[in-house]
């Protein structure tokens, strides 16, 4: 239990670094988690090539889903938005480093799912996004 | 009847919590359970387990209609629970109980059947600001289907209902005024007879969502003189499954009914059906006897011990955690003071996020609850999206609120 509170899950919290919102943008999306109430927005700017240039979240949320965003948006720099659409929840769980139990993981995954509706230009987000 | 070795007169929490076989269990490794989340649901003694076990093992058969000795007997077990049931909230009669699934299901069978017949376009029902999403999103969804008025009794910022603004409201002539008699979120213990007795004179019916107040204190409709009462078993010690809609006589009577299928007629033509008599009109299709068997055990341990003694229990103890919870830096609480609220503690700590708060008081063992508590409007009057509670039952002690406390310091110490 201790591990989920892994010092770059901690650390990540209190000094985001892809933390903010992009104006103007490319792609943008927002979504909540209706467990928790937890909201977070994704920023997205391309290049001419179409990879991601700049990438920020803003809301707000637990220490697991902000330190999960703020990675995600790191990994994400430089990648094309189909490498985006294939990005998976095991990605998530790489880039903290940590298992989740069924209700934690919802917090996690929740950047995952707005990044992906806003990279499929989808009206919603939807968990079928995140799931394996 | 089910028998057991508590007297009225003495209430030992140490006697009682032996009667609670999940509180003896380990979350972790050498790591007792504190259980502070009763307000999402309570933990159940051995007698409601066994009752459901024994029923299972001994007299399982569908009820009504077969004349075989199980048939006979579940059938027994399932109507004498009701007549319990009814005693325990003091209705006048077994078949103003209507068996439903939970708190959820029972107000959803008012709008549904007494909504649909008797509201139409225009006319006003009176929630508040403090309800549960289950005594809001039901008539949400009959306003937009029949253009029916919401309007809100607003919550001041110490957490109590304006009534005055309520008064305002009532010269709206309000076909119904539907409020929670607790707080799930602010503790609040809300002045139902009143609420119900300026309701009335306004001409208004008035649905209670007891679902905080039924498991906690002393509940009696004819002396609330509620129109409708909703409550669930599974926050009474009783098993999840099983909920209660109290309703008067009279208006069930004239209430259409809200499922169809079996049990709930009387005679069925290929194109056509009468329906039944109360309470039957309102259970379609085969209940869920095991658990009404269960909630009668749940109600007949919490009528042994005495509602009374249960409510100054727990007022006991959520009055020492409100003292131990403001000396804790950092911690603003939300709702009244202590002889006004039940025994729920909701709380922010710091800007520390509540499932942050919650993941490090399980590490000792604490379960508490974090989030909106179903609550997202009442969250949004105190702009904050998420809040951590702590609720308390006649199990408890002062014990765990010590170790709450201690949780929340090192909650502070990894976050802080």
């Amino acid at each position: 239990m201790d591990d989920l509170y892994r010092e770059i899950i901690i650390e990540r919290n209190r000094n985001p670094q892809f933390r903010g919102v992009l104006d103007p943008h490319d792609i943008t999306f927002a979504d909540e988690n209706p467990l928790c109430g937890d909201h977070i927005r994704v920023d997205l700017r391309l290049d001419e090539a179409g990879m991601v240039k700049e990438a920020a979240f803003s809301g707000h949320g637990c220490s697991i889903s902000q330190a999960s965003a703020d990675l995600l948006m790191e990994s994400i720099i430089g990648k094309s938005l189909d490498e985006v659409k294939l990005l998976t929840r095991q990605d998530v769980l790489d880039n903290l480093g940590i298992e989740l139990g069924p209700v934690r993981l919802k917090c996690a995954l929740l950047s995952l799912k707005v990044l992906k509706a806003g990279a499929y230009g989808l009206g919603a987000a939807s968990d079928s996004l995140v799931e394996d | 009847m089910m028998t057991t070795n508590l007297s009225k007169q003495v209430f030992d929490v140490e006697t009682i919590r032996r009667d609670f076989p999940i509180l003896d269990r380990e979350v972790h490794s050498g790591v007792k359970l504190v259980y502070l989340d009763s307000t999402a649901t309570s933990q159940k003694p051995g007698v409601v387990i066994e009752a459901m076990d024994r029923y299972y093992r001994q007299t399982n058969a569908n009820i009504h209609r077969g004349v075989h000795t199980l048939a006979e007997e579940a059938t027994a077990d399932y109507e004498s629970a009701r007549q319990r049931i009814a005693k325990f909230i003091g209705a006048r009669h077994a078949r103003e109980v209507i068996y439903t699934r939970n708190t959820t299901e029972s107000i959803n069978l008012v709008a549904y059947s007494w909504g649909r017949a008797n509201l139409k376009a225009g006319d006003v029902v009176i929630l508040t600001e403090m309800e549960h999403h289950s005594n809001l999103v039901p008539w949400q969804m009959l306003s937009e289907e029949l253009g029916v008025r919401l309007e809100f009794i607003l919550v001041t910022l110490d957490g109590r209902l304006d009534l005055e603004e309520f008064g305002r409201l009532l010269e709206l002539r309000p076909k119904l005024v539907a409020f929670t008699h607790m707080s799930n979120v602010l503790g609040t213990i809300n002045p139902a007879k009143q609420i119900i007795q300026m309701a009335h004179a306004a001409g208004a019916l008035v649905l209670v969502d007891g679902a905080q107040s039924v498991p906690h204190f002393p509940v009696d409709v004819q002396d609330l003189d509620a129109d409708f009462l909703a409550f669930s078993g599974h926050k009474m010690c009783g098993p999840t499954g099983i909920g209660i809609l109290y309703g008067k006589e009279a208006l069930l009577e004239a209430m259409p009914p809200f499922m169809g299928g079996g049990d709930m007629i009387r005679r069925v033509y290929l194109r056509s059906f009468a329906p039944n008599e109360l309470p039957y009109k309102f259970e379609a299709g085969t209940p869920a006897i095991a658990e009404v068997v269960g909630l009668g055990a749940a109600v007949d341990y919490l009528s042994a011990i005495g509602m009374d003694a249960v409510a100054a229990h727990e007022h006991a103890v959520t009055t020492y955690a409100l003292e131990r919870l403001s000396e804790v830096s950092g911690l603003s609480l939300m709702g009244p003071e202590a002889a006004a609220r039940g025994g729920v503690a909701a709380f922010t700590l710091m800007d520390i996020h509540p499932h942050d708060v919650a993941q490090i008081l399980d590490t000792e063992g604490v379960a508490v609850r974090a989030g909106h508590h179903c609550a997202m409007p009442l969250h949004d009057k105190f702009h904050i999206p998420a809040s951590t509670r702590a609720s308390f039952y006649l199990y408890n002690t002062r014990a765990e609120v010590d170790q709450l406390v201690d949780g929340l310091e090192k909650v502070k110490r990894i976050f802080g």
